[in-house]
């Protein structure tokens, strides 16, 4: 490692948590990042002890409402007169277990989530005091719940749930009426609230507040019967509405696209990464049985943190729509992989320099891109991409809205001014110096090469939807949605993330990586790897950013890795 | 026997006393605040005082405790605060008196409002504050516009705005009205609602109003009464102040008195010369109990204050003449009425509100009463007082419908015991602190009402698995 890598040293503390001394950081990052002292709940998480919590993220402003966090500590005494602190017998600091003021036989607990460690600070987070004041909270947050987990959307994700197994008292006293509020709130076109569900943790209202800078949220009422609502006649409606349902510690809010349909614990998670724009945000798809039925955001603070836009997070119903292209055709129709990749093999060795245009999609992976250039290079083909703008907003949505930009550019597909040379290509038609066209998931016909001037070539069309492109195409190779297969994109900001394989893509349809890799080797006789690490390393070596990050598959994990753009 | 001891009160009521300002001035009023504006800067052993730390020093020799509640050292509290974070320093007054059973704040508001604002600006003089606020309770409009009218008379006096009586000294003070709300009166809860917010209070730490009070700037808050004794301890010089009272009890308090009484009403005397058996039975107090009527219970400091009965004494701790430890037995009634006193023997003086319950108060009922009236005032934010306060109603209510259980003494001081010590404010404790006092000391009326209506359940089964 350079030199300049190495951090200066971090001031510490040492704490006493469940007996054990813990050295911790004296200062950590706030919700804001900004280093604030560290506070007992932080100090636990890094003794390894999680401080059960509902109202407090790592993301949010504290509040300290739910109480939860609530611990027994012990504090050294306050130095004297003389300027010694009290110690015992043998020397040591002299701990004193915090009591109530007013009732010194009761111990007092403070909030994990807002209480600054000192020196010597002794935390007691399994001690039976600390035990008690939970399950108390816990009684407390239960007897105006609903008991009825089994029909509950969150039941497998909840937070009141888990503390319940784990801290709960199997019986309550609760022996009076519960109370009754709203149920099934219609807070947004993508929200609804049960409100007797809520534990009133104010997270949603945060969120909204802090983070969207929307404060269409708040609450109405006083005391237990306090309920979370927008103002009278107006809709919770801003693009980042469905990551309070995943935040919300219970069931209380839940995403009218997913709510009902599905058990959580049926769901298969995979990690991937969002396709709406080029921001590249991290997600986690939910799928059964090759079914996908939710993306939820991925944490990594160096790209989306916590959070995801709710265009993002429902553009993903396309993948399992029922005209997905699943069959290879040729001009005499229905036919097979290996003869589909011999004929275009061929037309391709014997196609004239100069002769084949490429329009790929910006929204494909870097590897099939690259691919797709080397192909270029070998066929002298002129390439290009299609641009695809919508409006920016102030937290994660940017202006481009395809996936992989960067990467296309990167690896050479396109340049700076994406879809500039798309009128050189429809000239090349014109005049007939193109014969061959390639285009990978765009419909070209919108992009002022129509089916008339389609006819004049050989059309190699890949995509996984229908459109007026395909429908014209001499080749058609079903592709496969990025949920189907393994890849890396390259962020708006060149961050190189990688996104794993949830589902099976129907019929014949095969990733594009596969198939491009057998295309390319055939025209050029380059040898590539007909495995994705493998492909992925080659490519790392072959492009120029990629080669100075030094990136290999394995290197970039799950969060992904800058490269100098 | 004690009487009256008038400071602050000392013009409210009498004959042609009216709440404008030549009134005030006629009265010697503002002369405190001119004479404070004269102080100089002065050399000592430490360095140069400036006139505003001479003021606060006042204060805090006067042994002023704060006259809201907590009776926490006004000097003290004035020395908390962040004077060098280049933000401004507010001020506020609360007086939001809410607390059930007090009522001595709007005799000061509604009849001598003067003497709260030249409280104010001796007290802003004192902490460099050139923008003070007085946040009222809703209930009372009147009262606002009392206010609104002194603000304006001073203002037009010179004695509020730009370059008071000729010092570079700046200072306005607005009236904000709350919208009815208890909470309004924890002064953090008080500080989100003067931003305009839902009263939640703060989380403490972070938030001590000194360092991170209004707008996140340093802030003062202080009760009327209190900004009110500033004046006199300005005016007698704060040693002279520290005499009246009783040692680290010093001052006057202005007592309400109320309940089952001859004479209910408010009283100023010197704290801890009287006594609570003189407040309640004293002829210049309350005159004693309606005829044919006994004492059953005392409430000594508002209706959060934990509950007297009646008979109790107390072991405390105390000073003889010679300043040696002793222990002394002390009777219910013999209790002198001050702050430190009545913390030793379990309670406190808290808004200084004396509430008497004779022996035709239903005690069930009583703590029924005080436990709707937390429900319905607890704000909702942390948990175990949104949900324990609600619950503890409900409990009192079903036991007040002929569904009583011997258990729910037990249960009613679970419920308490899981509000007191882990809420954000000190409401947690006013909401348990009634039923767990009530439950300890009239455990026998609990079970009692419990053992009848089980009685009477048993018997109504019976007949029923007869017929």
């Amino acid at each position: 490692m350079a030199s300049k890598d190495i951090a200066p040293p971090v001031e510490t503390v040492t704490v006493k948590v469940d007996g054990r001394p813990v050295e911790v950081p004296r200062m950590m990052p706030n919700w804001e990042g900004n280093p604030e002292p560290t506070t007992v709940l932080q100090a636990c998480k890094i003794a390894g002890i999680e401080i059960p919590h509902y109202c407090y993220h790592p993301k949010l402003p504290v509040v300290g409402n739910c109480r939860m966090c609530l611990v027994h500590v012990g504090m050294p005494g306050r130095p004297g007169p003389d300027g010694k602190s009290p110690e015992n017998e043998d020397g040591t600091p002299k701990i004193f277990p915090m009591q109530l003021p007013y009732e010194p036989q009761t111990p007092r607990g403070v909030i994990g989530c807002a209480t600054t460690i000192v020196p010597g600070m002794e935390i007691y987070a399994s001690s039976p005091e600390t035990k008690e004041m939970r399950e108390s909270v816990l009684e407390s947050l239960l007897i105006n719940h609903p008991l009825d987990c089994s029909i509950c959307d969150q039941a497998g994700e909840c937070k009141l749930q888990e503390y319940s197994y784990d801290h709960g008292q199997a019986e309550s006293e609760f022996e009076e009426f519960k109370v009754h509020k709203p149920k099934a709130v219609d807070l947004g076109p993508r929200i609804t609230l049960d409100a007797e569900r809520c534990i009133l943790c104010t997270r949603c209202i945060r969120f909204t507040k802090d983070i969207v800078g929307d404060d269409s949220l708040g609450i109405v009422n006083r005391g237990g019967y306090n309920t979370i609502s927008t103002f009278p006649g107006e809709s919770f409606n801003n693009n980042y509405t469905l990551n309070t349902v995943d935040i919300c510690p219970v069931g209380a809010l839940t995403s009218d696209d997913f709510r009902f349909q599905m058990r959580v614990w049926f769901l298969k998670e995979t990690k991937s990464i969002c396709t709406d724009c080029g921001s590249g945000c991290n997600v986690m798809i939910g799928s059964r049985e090759n079914k996908m039925y939710r993306y939820e955001p991925r944490q990594n603070d160096a790209v989306n943190g916590h959070w995801m836009c709710d265009s993002g997070r429902l553009n993903y119903k396309w993948i399992g729509r029922g005209d997905r292209l699943s069959i290879i055709k040729d001009r005499k129709g229905k036919t097979s992989w290996p003869i589909a990749l011999k004929h275009i093999s061929d037309h391709l060795v014997n196609a004239d320099k100069g002769s084949v245009a490429i329009v790929a999609s910006a929204r494909q992976t870097n590897e099939e891109l690259h691919l797709l250039s080397k192909l270029a290079k070998h066929l002298d083909a002129i390439t290009d991409s299609i641009p695809r703008k919508g409006k920016a907003d102030h937290l994660m949505m940017i202006e481009d809205r395809n996936t992989n930009t960067t990467g296309a550019q990167l690896v050479g597909i396109t340049s700076k001014r994406v879809g500039s040379k798309l009128s050189i290509i429809k000239k090349g038609i014109e005049s007939g110096k193109v014969k061959t066209l390639i285009v990978f998931g765009e419909d070209i016909t919108k992009h002022g090469i129509d089916t008339e001037l389609l006819k004049k070539v050989t059309l190699i069309v890949s995509d996984i939807l229908p459109n007026e492109t395909t429908k014209v195409a001499d080749f058609l190779l079903p592709g496969c949605a990025h949920a189907e297969k393994r890849g890396t994109f390259t962020n708006v900001k060149g961050r190189v993330q990688k996104f794993m394989k949830a589902l099976e893509p129907p019929g014949d349809a095969l990733s594009e990586w596969e198939f491009l890799h057998e295309l390319t080797h055939n025209v050029s006789g380059l040898n590539g790897f007909k495995t994705i690490e493998g492909l992925f390393n080659q490519m790392a070596g072959e492009v120029e950013a990629f080669r100075d990050a030094e990136l290999t598959w394995a290197k970039l994990g799950d969060h992904g890795l800058d490269v100098e753009l | 026997m004690p009487s009256e001891y008038k400071l602050v009160l000392k013009h409210v009521d009498k004959a042609g006393y009216t709440n404008d300002i030549s009134c005030y001035q006629k009265h010697g009023g503002y002369k405190t605040m001119k004479k404070v504006f004269k102080i100089k800067a002065k050399k000592t052993k430490e360095g140069v005082n400036s006139p505003q730390e001479i003021i606060r020093k006042e204060v805090l020799v006067s042994g002023l405790r704060g006259r809201g509640g907590a009776g926490f050292s006004a000097g003290m509290k004035w020395s908390f605060v962040n004077r060098k974070s280049g933000k401004p320093i507010y001020l506020i007054c609360n007086a939001d008196e809410s607390e059930p059973g007090t009522f001595k704040d709007r005799q000061i508001i509604y009849k001598d409002p003067h003497q709260l604002i030249e409280g104010m600006v001796i007290s802003c003089y004192a902490n460099d504050v050139n923008l003070a606020y007085i946040y009222i309770r809703g209930e009372f409009p009147e009262g606002a516009k009392i206010l609104n009218r002194a603000i304006d008379e001073a203002r037009k006096a010179g004695y509020l705005g730009k370059g008071i009586c000729g010092t570079k000294f700046n200072l306005d003070i607005h009236v904000h009205r709350g919208a009815g709300a208890y909470i309004c009166g924890e002064e953090t809860g008080l500080i989100e609602s003067l931003e305009g917010k839902r009263p939640y209070p703060r989380i403490k730490p972070p938030y001590f109003p000194a360092v991170l009070g209004l707008y996140m700037c340093p802030t003062i808050v202080n009760n009327v009464e209190t900004l009110c004794n500033v004046r006199h301890v300005m005016e007698m010089g704060g040693e002279a102040y520290a005499a009246l009272g009783t040692p680290g009890n010093t001052g006057t308090r202005i007592v309400s008195l109320s309940g089952q009484v001859k004479r209910p009403g408010y009283y100023e005397v010197e704290v801890g010369k009287a006594t609570i058996g003189d407040l309640i039975f004293g002829k210049d107090f309350g005159q004693g109990l309606l005829e044919g009527r006994k004492l059953q219970a005392i409430i000594p400091g508002g209706s959060s204050s934990k509950v007297f009965r009646e008979g109790e004494s107390f072991n405390i701790k105390t000073k003889d003449k010679e300043g040696k430890e002793i222990e002394k037995k002390i009777d219910l009634l013999d209790i002198p009425y001050d702050f430190d006193t009545l913390m030793k023997c379990g309670s406190m003086s808290g808004s200084s509100a004396i509430i008497v319950i004779d022996n035709s108060v239903d005690i069930v009922e009583a703590l029924g009463n005080l436990s709707d009236f937390y429900a319905h005032e607890s704000c909702g934010q942390c948990t175990p007082c949104r949900e324990g306060s609600l619950w503890m109603s409900k409990a009192l209510k079903r036991m007040r419908s002929g569904q009583a259980r011997k258990a729910d003494a037990d249960y009613l001081k679970h419920i308490a015991h899981n509000i007191q010590g882990r809420t954000i404010c000190a409401f947690g404790e006013a909401c348990a602190w009634p039923v767990l006092s009530f439950v300890d000391k009239f455990r026998d009326k609990f079970e009692e009402r419990g053992a009848e209506d089980e009685a009477r359940a048993a018997k109504q089964e019976n007949q029923e698995g007869v017929s």
